[in-house]
């Protein structure tokens, strides 16, 4: 397995976000967290990046317990992270963007560099110097997944890539994710739009309350409409 | 008959880009209306005008037929517009009711009161409301550790505080479950027709849109390239090469 | 002509050091978020040492080597203050960091005296500097014209480092967002020690230039850092630009304003400033700040007025007070009054900062408008003490009035600056109008009426109207308009959303808490018997703000526990140890550390423990 959680529990001061939270990702493998907002699905990343004060519980990435690491040694070994709301540093031009991802390349796993970024999202070569605030969401979507991936992760948590897009742009989403998978890499994305993760997913795990309630195959979830039904209600 | 709320020619341009062009409709009485368009359209320009947030450079905004352009948020409420927010703002260290209770006490004119608990002002009304909205069994939580779409229940709670005539509601229904965004939007429509409110919304879900929006525009740069029933809007060629794309 | 031309260039050689401290501020304030108090006294550390290295050391190798180094230990120090204690506050609410560096203040300036001692010393000339230059006919230090040129050659160099370096596009990118600067594997406790160091760097270098033109002294540091908090606060927070700016505009009104209004030459600087944050509330080069961080800490747990059992609690608290007279002296009780006029004072503001969420840095100027209305009333009308009493408080009221109107048009920081501003004025009012006040010589022989000059009954007097006051306090806070002032605060978007006008509200919280100060004020001159200018000081405002977060900021009456528990501590040094600042700082330091939320927020905190544990457990059974 390429990250492997189990037991883990996360607190918001006195609230308690999380239990027992368990999930795998395999090399090469899209997994879905789905499940509706304040479920528990952005806890969950964030607690995998160590962004969450108090967690405990088993996170292995590669073989070794980063539930104890604090979140630039999570990074550095190669796990990137999108936040939901992006948060593109608004100040700096899409270059200078790009430049604070910018870690040394690292062995399995895919390289990227500037140009291979905007190759991905050609929309972004066009605005090299454009500040960041300046940008439609859209592109700040680009953005903030280009500048994550100058990181050369291994694994990319994706946090609701989908959220407040436009349709047709949500479509294109979809494609990016695809072209990431194609070069290598592992993601788990948190998603309440089950559209979009049926098209990109290989697994899903169903997320309320704070607790997994589900965990199979895309193929296993649609033929268990009681499930959808009861946790997404699509 | 004058409509609830009606705008001519609403404009606002910044540094020569213009945010929201020549926006002209009508909003009757009872009736839902739903404002859809990609980010960066301006929606929120168009809203927050509307509420009172941003001044327009050009254009009227007549609500129950009186010119409420240029005034401030706190003008419109005064004059029975309600509004929740996209990212839900309460007062946090307060709990649910004391939540309702500061929007009555503001109802009643009565903030400025040095004396007495104001926990024991309208403790009946706050209630009353927290129970229409499904909140009456939180009233003595704090706001700050409520589930998102708890807030966004209150919201719309404090919303009818001040028995408004029109409803502004950005973005209502983000980030709930389709379960909780249809509870949430028939609540809302069945709220509207009881008191006779018009409720104006933006949302990106398109089916909450389609499936509770009496009326839809679409907006794209800045103008509308749409308006009308569901069905109209969704078959429109333009809104589909612009918007919708080919997922619906 | 001529002459004003050389005045000028005096002005943008003084604008250099200025510069230079008032940029380290504003870098680190926009990357770690800390309003760094001790930054004066960084500056003063660098002159100091900078002292000392040039004179050991010789030749101009000697005396340049000698500020670079001096500025490079400083550098040092600053990462070693930034590891052992800053490090384990940035979590803290954002004013505790404020009351740390404040601690570290009081400590060097004890530290300061004890190594260098209390006598002002003159340093070197800078080699191959000495001497003047004829411009216009009239005689320029060369060394002058060195800083006149070394202010922009930083300022590029800073524009440089920022812009073209992948360290300045971390920093910046930080001073955004530091949580995601993080997730994408930048070290950033390194980040923010190196961007410490650097701003401190920049104060010692700023202390350590200025040791050719003027006297190194102990009391350099206060005077840097309230002007380089305006220089900060005119060119807008985190512009190294702006400071530039601002650090010139500043430098030349001190430069002229001494020609050409010399009356009011001490406020001038602050005047225009509170005239530039009213049409800029974010200065000149400054954002507008999104949403503020969150004010307060972790609000989860919501205010409840007093059980019947806590307002029993407080009853016998005060009756216990009132008893001290029949154990205690003459002595005793003037120090227990001198300790409850503070803890009104306190209070008041407490009101304001905790309720309100409108942090002042000026306070005092109502504690000193209401000792001098009294004063006026009682010596220069010859009125008696009861009238005194009721109507001195009133020109602290009139002040809030006044003041406060503009201060509300502001937030945050801003807010805290202008109403430090305003202080000043009123301190430098009080300072120079001699004929009114007595300037230096203050206001004497204000003396109690008859009845109440004993010790025991003035006493009592206090005790009557302190507790009447904080009471009245308290239970504003939880009628309609308490409600009102944390609606405000908690969300300026709602709050207007429904109707709540927040400038009116916040407005008449500021009137509120400026009377309850002016009414501690009159109490505090009858119990002296006098007023002085530094009745209005900013020493005496940042003790407030000390009181009032040492006793909890999210805590309705933390504030009275703050104050009884800093000014008695604070009297019982200075008549105990030599180097009581030192201690006094030492001890400040020490308890934001080991008590992040105050004492009354650690005690709740532990109340709080107990029914939770057993809640949880409850909630856990009924899943």
């Amino acid at each position: 397995m390429k990250l492997s959680v189990s037991q883990l529990d996360s607190f918001y001061g006195p609230a308690h976000i999380l239990s027992d939270v368990a999930l795998d990702v395999g090399a090469g493998e899209v997994v879905a967290l789905l499940g509706r907002n304040g479920a528990g699905k952005s806890t969950t990343l964030r607690s995998i990046m160590g962004l969450v004060p108090q967690r405990t519980g088993r996170i292995v990435f590669e073989g070794r317990d980063i539930s104890t690491l604090q979140t630039h040694e999570i990074a550095r070994l190669g796990l990137g992270y999108v936040p939901e709301d992006r948060r593109i540093f608004t100040e700096l031009t899409v270059e200078e963007n790009l430049m604070v991802g910018r870690q040394p390349p690292r062995k399995g796993a895919p390289a990227w560099t500037r140009d291979k970024v905007f190759s991905l999202f050609p929309n972004l070569g066009e605005m090299r110097g454009r500040l960041g605030g300046r940008m439609s969401g859209g592109e700040q979507q680009m953005l903030t997944i280009g500048r994550t991936l100058m990181g050369n992760p291994s694994l990319l948590l994706l946090d609701e890539p989908s959220e407040g897009l436009a349709p047709k742009i949500v479509e294109e989403m979809a494609e990016v994710v695809l072209a990431m998978k194609r070069e290598g890499l592992s993601v788990l994305l948190s998603e309440q739009n089950l559209h979009f993760a049926r098209k990109i997913s290989d697994r899903a795990s169903i997320i309320e309350k704070g607790r997994i309630r589900f965990s199979g195959t895309m193929a296993e979830l649609e033929a268990n409409p009681g499930i959808r039904d009861a946790y997404l209600a699509v | 008959m004058t409509a609830l709320l009606e705008v001519e020619g609403l404009t606002k341009s910044y540094g020569g880009v213009h945010a929201v062009r020549d926006v002209s409709f009508a909003l009757e009485t009872g009736k839902i209306l739903a404002l859809i368009g990609p980010n960066g359209a301006g929606k929120s320009t168009c809203f927050n005008m509307l509420n009172g947030q941003i001044r327009p450079d050009r254009g009227v905004i007549r609500i129950a037929g009186r010119n409420t352009t240029g005034l401030s948020p706190r003008a419109i409420w005064r004059l029975g517009v309600g509004r929740t927010f996209q990212i839900t703002a309460t007062f946090n260290s307060m709990t649910v009711r004391e939540n309702m209770q500061v929007a009555l006490l503001s109802h009643h004119r009565e903030l400025f009161v040095p004396r007495g608990f104001a926990g024991r002002f309208h403790v009946g009304r706050a209630d009353a409301l927290l129970d229409l909205v499904g909140m009456g069994h939180q009233a003595e939580r704090a706001c700050g550790e409520l589930a998102y779409g708890d807030l966004k229940r209150l919201e719309l709670a404090v919303a009818l505080a001040n028995e408004p005539k029109l409803l502004l509601m950005d973005e209502p229904t983000a980030g709930m479950a389709p379960k909780e965004r249809a509870d949430l939007m028939n609540l809302t429509a069945r709220i509207a027709r009881e008191r006779g409110l018009g409720v104006l919304f933006t949302e990106h879900d398109m089916d909450v849109v389609f499936a509770h929006a009496d009326r839809i525009m679409v907006l794209n740069r800045g103008e509308l390239i749409a308006q009308g029933v569901p069905q109209q809007v969704r078959n429109d060629a333009r809104v589909k090469a612009t918007y919708l794309g080919g997922a619906t | 002509m001529e002459f004003l031309a050389v005045q000028f260039l005096t002005g943008l050689a003084s604008a250099a050091s200025l510069f230079l401290v008032a940029s380290g501020l504003s870098i680190i304030f926009g990357v770690t978020r800390i309003v760094n108090f001790a930054h004066g006294a960084f500056y003063m550390l660098g002159a100091y040492l900078a002292y000392t290295l040039t004179e050991r050391l010789s030749g101009p190798l000697g005396f340049w080597g000698g500020l670079l180094t001096a500025a490079l230990a400083i550098a040092a120090i600053g990462v070693i203050v930034e590891i052992m204690l800053l490090r384990r506050i940035y979590r803290a609410p954002e004013l505790f960091q404020l009351l740390a560096t404040f601690g570290l203040t009081l400590m060097v300036q004890d530290l300061v005296v004890m190594i260098w001692g209390p006598e002002d010393l003159v340093g070197p000339r800078a080699p191959g500097l000495k001497g003047a230059i004829e411009i216009f006919g009239q005689l320029v230090p060369r060394y002058d014209l060195f800083l006149i040129v070394l202010g922009p050659t930083v300022l590029g160099l800073l524009w440089l480092l920022f812009r073209r370096t992948r360290w300045g596009v971390l920093v910046r990118a930080a001073t955004q967002d530091r949580d995601m600067v993080a997730a994408l594997g930048v070290n950033q406790k390194w980040l923010f020690t190196s961007v410490f160091a650097l701003g401190v760097f920049l104060a010692g270098l700023g202390g350590a230039l200025q040791i050719p033109r003027d006297a190194v002294s102990h009391a350099m540091d206060l005077r840097i850092i309230v002007e380089a908090f305006v220089v900060v606060v005119i060119g807008g927070l985190g512009s190294v630009f702006g400071a530039f700016i601002a650090a010139v505009i500043v430098s030349e009104l001190n430069a002229f304003g001494i020609l050409i209004l010399p009356k009011i030459s001490l406020v001038l600087v602050f005047l225009v400033m509170a005239a530039i944050l009213v049409f800029r509330p974010w200065g000149l080069f400054g954002r507008a700040e999104g949403q503020p961080r969150q004010t307060l800490g972790l609000t989860i747990r919501p205010w409840k007025p007093f059980t019947r059992t806590e307002r029993i609690a407080a009853a016998l608290a005060a009756l216990v007070a009132a008893l001290l007279p029949l154990v205690d002296g003459a002595y005793a009780l003037t120090v227990a009054a001198e300790i409850l006029v503070f803890t009104l004072f306190a209070a008041s503001l407490g009101f304001l900062m905790t309720v309100g969420g409108l942090s002042s840095f000026g306070h005092a100027a109502y504690f000193g408008l209401g000792a001098y209305g009294a004063a006026f009333v009682a010596k220069s009308a010859g009125l008696p003490m009861e009238v005194a009493l009721l109507v001195g408080p009133l020109l602290g009221l009139a002040g809030a009035v006044v003041f406060g109107w503009f201060c509300v048009r502001l937030s945050g920081v801003y807010f805290a600056m202008l109403t430090l501003a305003f202080a000043q004025i009123t301190w430098s009012v009080a300072f120079q109008w001699v004929e009114g006040t007595g300037g230096d010589n203050g206001i004497l022989g204000v003396w109690p009426s008859a009845w109440a000059a004993n010790p025991e009954r003035f006493y009592w007097l206090v005790l009557a109207i302190t507790a009447t006051g904080i009471a009245a306090l308290r239970a504003l806070a939880f009628s309609p308009f308490g409600y009102a002032m944390r609606a405000a605060r908690d969300s300026d978007l709602r709050a207007e959303a429904i109707g709540i006008d927040r400038k009116r509200v916040q407005w008449t919280a500021f009137i509120v808490a400026g009377t309850f100060a002016g009414i501690a004020g009159a109490l505090f001159a009858f119990l002296k018997g006098s007023v002085f200018p530094e009745n209005l000081a900013i020493p005496l405002s940042i003790d407030g703000l000390v009181m009032v977060l040492l006793g909890g900021v999210e805590t309705v009456s933390g504030a009275v526990a703050g104050a009884i528990v800093y000014k008695a501590l604070a009297i019982w040094l200075v008549s105990q140890a030599e180097f009581s600042k030192l201690v006094l700082g030492g001890v400040i330091v020490t308890l934001v550390v080991a008590f992040p939320k105050g004492i009354v927020g650690f005690i709740e905190d532990m109340r709080a423990r107990r029914p939770r544990a057993k809640a949880a457990a409850v909630a856990e059974a009924a899943e």
